[in-house]
């Protein structure tokens, strides 16, 4: 029976003083632990219920919205549930992904926050046995005139640097923008793609009665105890942020770990059972699910744990979430190996427990058995079922859209391109290492990013993208916006779409048009999904993203992978020849509310969203692939934030051309957000070929030209800018404001 | 020609330069920092990386590690001893080459394809290049800021050991100094990355010209 260890509180105090609801626990939960148990929990046990039913572990308010992505289809090898998704990519080989958040942390301490984000979802990926290929990072922040934004986007980056480029998994893509909305809610969403061979797959389940359970890795410490539940509540700025539940990382730890844990299933995948990473709720989620999974139970025992602090607890052996640990199940009786293969790399690798076949989680600390409760009670929460309601604002919202002032276009442009969230980034993605391995084929700063796959003519496409903005106006439409524009990145480069992971990023779902924004998104990206056969294998979900009360705008990030057959063909955003004729493809239509253009000039997002067709969408993306395919035509370039304008700058500054174009439209449409859209440039030679192809979905505008000069003409004016200055702009906007 | 490619706990270019040495044909393999061997190579490189988490300072415990007194005695045995990024690092700490890297003069991690001018074109690492040439090299670091005193930056100029030259300097290196060789001309170390652009489908191939010269010095030895 459960003993009371050093000086913790009572099961009766545990009771009367109410600390489990400081961890989280709601009475009617804790009312029925008891009920289950016909006893009261002592501390570590209400600790570790606090850990596992806390939102961030059980997904126990968001899984009736989860519960409903569509996730199967022909490729996938395994949906959600463990540590990744894996899509098979033929060849017997498998792409691996998943993303994950690290926000509550990156606001705390924004260097740690953003380090460990990266080092946990790696981890997620070679759990998995798989070899991390690629990381994206997908940021948040709020307006860069604010002070202490400016000090969290330095820490997150140099965070993401310092872990990433130390641990050598090339960071090779992602995107950043700036909201208020962000200000006191930052997003550090981490998105990592591994690849492996089919037959090395791993699960993390702990099967077979005796076989052992092996702790590897760094020691444990006080490090992040029960962050979990901290990732479960809202911010209030008159309470002190909790710096301990703030993890702290060790990257070469952690390429140890890596390389330690890939050589073992290369050499060991008979003997080993089971691996699973030690992430959000510690030792304990990831020894209990893997038994919940296998539906067996486990004992440990916590003597056995590698500590590197002196006097710790059980319940702070269970909820630390100090980084760079794993779980290992191993055969009874051939464990030997498996530790001898870790010590050679000087890693703690030690027996503390078993797999039992009793469903109970045992846990034994100096002699005593300091928690013994059934394991499936325990991984699985109770389910709540929340209440979602329309936002009010939504209703109010008008359908007319907002119409630019154009009264000075050359300069609306200069502006636009200056704005933080359609500026270069590269003078932060420089910072990331996103060459080494030696298979970066596109880098960050085009559409997507390609990989190719060493020993065959294969690349995998990779992105991370959504606008809230347009979620805000419209939770679902913008949702399969959301997915639609990933899925132009991926095109763009000649890629298919063939995955999502997401990271679903909202407000406090206690609150109904907070939920209601959740479930309308889920909605939406399922829609989309759909449509493009690409299913959702993972994702993570960070809820209670707002501070006193202000929730961040509904923000589900799309994370994307394409396959491309032929890296040969892989195509860039970047003109490349002057003379080459410049098309559009798709409609440009009245689209403005929730556009960068109404952003910069009225400072507010509002009004009905703009239409979305998704089968327009499907038929745009089908011409690019093909005209890509068929060797048409030399850039491909995704129309988004900033309409055409931007999408013909991006592709002039990304090589070393200008443009003269005719849109034969008025000025404003050079500033709609119309979806569906990609601007292209096409070979004279091979122009002919190219519009037999597209037919009406294409309208020439004009071509790609040499020297300085932009000319952009439209039905009331004509517009020159210098290249060479607006790139200035383009490039520096970013340095400047943060340094200003 | 057989080559060694160090393998420090932490090294994580040393698959990158394994395959740009077997895409020329090299008989290549990686070796472990804990060997204490390598009288079997005919040239020896240390990789990119952070080896040993580059804890204390960067290539400050891995000179300590086992091997390096192997790549002491394959540097005095005259064998081509390249050392790249870290290994440049771990080379300068060694003091088998002069000098220090210390953190970028504007602080930070720099990723960037950066442009170099082949200063001595008549080098076992550069004579495949025109002497005036050129060339694009990634970089990937946060200390590659080369500094030595009045003295050792002189000799370097006089000998003629300055190999590479940034055109634009992105770190503050004395003297835009990217690469330096021995007195000898035997031991070499750079910042840049040249493995980084042998390959094609990676779109940049200024790096092939390094890896060639290296092959012809090794092949007209033989």
């Amino acid at each position: 029976m459960a003993t009371v260890t050093n000086n913790e509180l009572s099961p009766e105090q545990v009771r009367d003083s109410n600390i489990y609801k400081q961890w989280g626990l709601t009475e009617i939960e804790y009312n029925l632990i008891v009920k289950e148990l016909k006893r009261l929990p002592n501390f570590t046990e209400t600790g570790i219920f606090s850990g596992m039913w806390s939102e961030h572990v059980s997904y126990k308010k968001s899984k009736p919205i989860l519960r409903k992505f569509w996730s199967k289809n022909e490729r996938v090898l395994q949906g959600p549930g463990e540590g990744a998704g894996i899509l098979d990519i033929g060849d017997g080989q498998a792409v691996v992904f998943k993303a994950e958040s690290h926000n509550h942390p990156s606001f705390v301490e924004p260097y740690e926050g953003a380090a460990t984000g990266v080092g946990g979802i790696l981890r997620d990926i070679f759990s998995m046995g798989a070899q991390p290929i690629a990381v994206l990072d997908s940021l948040r922040f709020g307006e860069l005139n604010d002070t202490h934004t400016k000090h969290i986007v330095d820490g997150v980056i140099a965070g993401i640097a310092g872990y990433g480029n130390a641990i050598g998994i090339p960071t090779v893509g992602g995107e950043i923008s700036f909201d208020h909305v962000y200000a006191g809610n930052p997003l550090v969403n981490v998105m990592a793609v591994g690849l492996m061979d089919q037959s090395a797959m791993q699960v993390g389940q702990a099967h077979g009665v005796g076989n052992s359970i092996i702790y590897v890795g760094a020691k444990t410490g006080r490090d992040g105890i029960n962050g979990a539940s901290f990732a479960s509540a809202e911010f209030s700025t008159d309470q002190e942020s909790d710096r301990s539940a703030v993890q702290v990382g060790d990257p070469f730890l952690e390429k140890l770990v890596m390389d330690a844990t890939l050589k073992a299933v290369r050499e060991y995948s008979d003997i080993i059972v089971g691996i699973q990473d030690m992430g959000a709720a510690g030792l304990l989620s990831s020894s209990s699910e893997m038994a919940a999974k296998a539906g067996m139970g486990i004992t440990l025992n916590l003597d056995m744990v590698p500590q590197r602090e002196t006097n710790m607890t059980p319940y702070e052996l269970m909820l630390s979430e100090s980084q760079e640990r794993m779980v290992l199940v191993v055969k009874r009786g051939e464990e030997q190996a498996i530790i001898d293969l870790f010590q050679e790399s000087d890693l703690d690798a030690v027996i503390i427990g078993e797999v039992t076949d009793n469903g109970r989680y045992i846990l034994n600390f100096k002699n005593n058995t300091v928690a013994d409760v059934p394991i499936d009670f325990l991984t699985h929460a109770p389910k709540q079922n929340l209440i979602m309601t329309e936002p009010k604002r939504l209703s109010k919202f008008t359908k007319t859209q907002y119409q630019p002032d154009m009264s000075d276009v050359k300069n609306t442009i200069i502006s636009l391109v200056a704005q933080a969230t359609i500026a270069s980034k590269a003078s932060l993605f420089r910072h990331f290492d996103s060459m080494v391995r030696t298979d970066t084929v596109i880098k960050s700063g085009g559409d997507a990013s390609l990989v190719r796959v060493r020993g065959t003519q294969k690349a995998l496409a990779m992105t991370t993208d959504v606008n809230a903005r347009y979620l805000y106006l419209n939770p679902k439409v913008g949702a399969q916006m959301a997915v639609a524009e990933a899925a132009r990145n991926i095109t763009a480069t000649g890629a298919t779409p063939i995955g999502i992971t997401d990271g679903l990023n909202f407000g406090s779902p206690d609150n109904p048009e907070v939920y209601y924004e959740l479930d309308q998104s889920v909605a939406g990206i399922n829609d989309m999904a759909k449509k493009l056969n690409t299913p959702i294998i993972s994702g993570n979900v960070s809820l209670y993203n707002e501070t006193d009360g202000q929730a961040i705008y509904p923000t589900p990030m799309i994370g994307m992978v394409g396959l491309l057959d032929d890296v040969s063909k892989a195509t860039t955003i970047a003109f490349k020849h002057a003379t080459d004729s410049i098309y559009v493809i798709g409609e440009t239509t009245d689209s403005f509310n929730g556009s960068e253009i109404q952003k910069l000039q009225t400072g507010e997002i509002e009004g009905q969203l703009f239409e979305f067709d998704s089968d327009q969408e499907l038929a745009s993306q089908a011409l690019v692939r093909d005209a890509i395919a068929n060797d048409f035509i030399a850039s491909a370039h995704d129309l988004s934030e900033g309409g055409l304008i931007v999408g013909l700058l991006e592709s002039s500054f990304a090589g070393h051309l200008s443009f003269n174009v005719n849109t034969n439209q008025a000025d404003k449409y050079l500033f709609a957000e119309t979806p569906s859209r990609f601007v292209v440039s096409v070979p004279e030679e091979k122009a002919n070929l190219f519009e037999e192809l597209a037919g009406k979905q294409a309208t020439k505008i004009g071509s790609v030209t040499d020297g300085d000069n932009i000319v952009v003409n439209t039905t009331t004016q004509t517009v020159t800018l210098s290249r060479r200055e607006v790139k200035k702009v383009y490039q520096e906007s970013i340095s400047w404001q943060l340094e200003g | 020609m057989k080559a060694a490619v160090i393998s420090f706990p932490g090294s994580n270019c040393d698959f990158d330069m394994l395959y740009a040495l077997q895409d020329f044909g090299v008989d290549a393999e990686i070796v472990s920092a804990k060997q204490n061997s390598l009288a079997e190579f005919d040239a020896i490189f240390l990789p990119g990386g952070f080896s040993y988490g580059d804890y204390l300072r960067t290539g400050a415990i891995a000179r300590f590690s086992p091997i390096m007194s192997a790549v002491t005695q394959a540097a005095n045995a005259g064998k081509l001893v390249v050392g790249i990024c870290n290994g440049f690092q771990i080379l300068t700490e060694a003091g088998l080459l002069p000098g220090q890297l210390l953190g970028n003069a504007t602080t930070g991690f720099i990723c960037d394809d950066i442009e170099l001018s082949i200063t001595n074109g008549q080098t076992a690492f550069t004579n495949s290049y025109e002497s005036d040439e050129k060339i694009v090299i990634p970089v990937a670091h946060a200390e590659g800021n080369f500094f030595a005193d009045e003295d050792t930056l002189n000799k370097l100029e006089e000998n003629n050991q300055i190999v590479f030259r940034y055109v634009n300097n992105p770190n503050g290196s004395a003297h835009d100094i990217a690469g330096i060789m021995n007195e000898q001309g035997n031991v070499f170390g750079m910042m840049p990355h040249p493995e980084r652009a042998v390959d094609e489908v990676l779109g940049n191939i200024d790096g092939q010209k390094f890896f060639k010269s290296m092959l012809s010095t090794i092949l007209a030895k033989a």
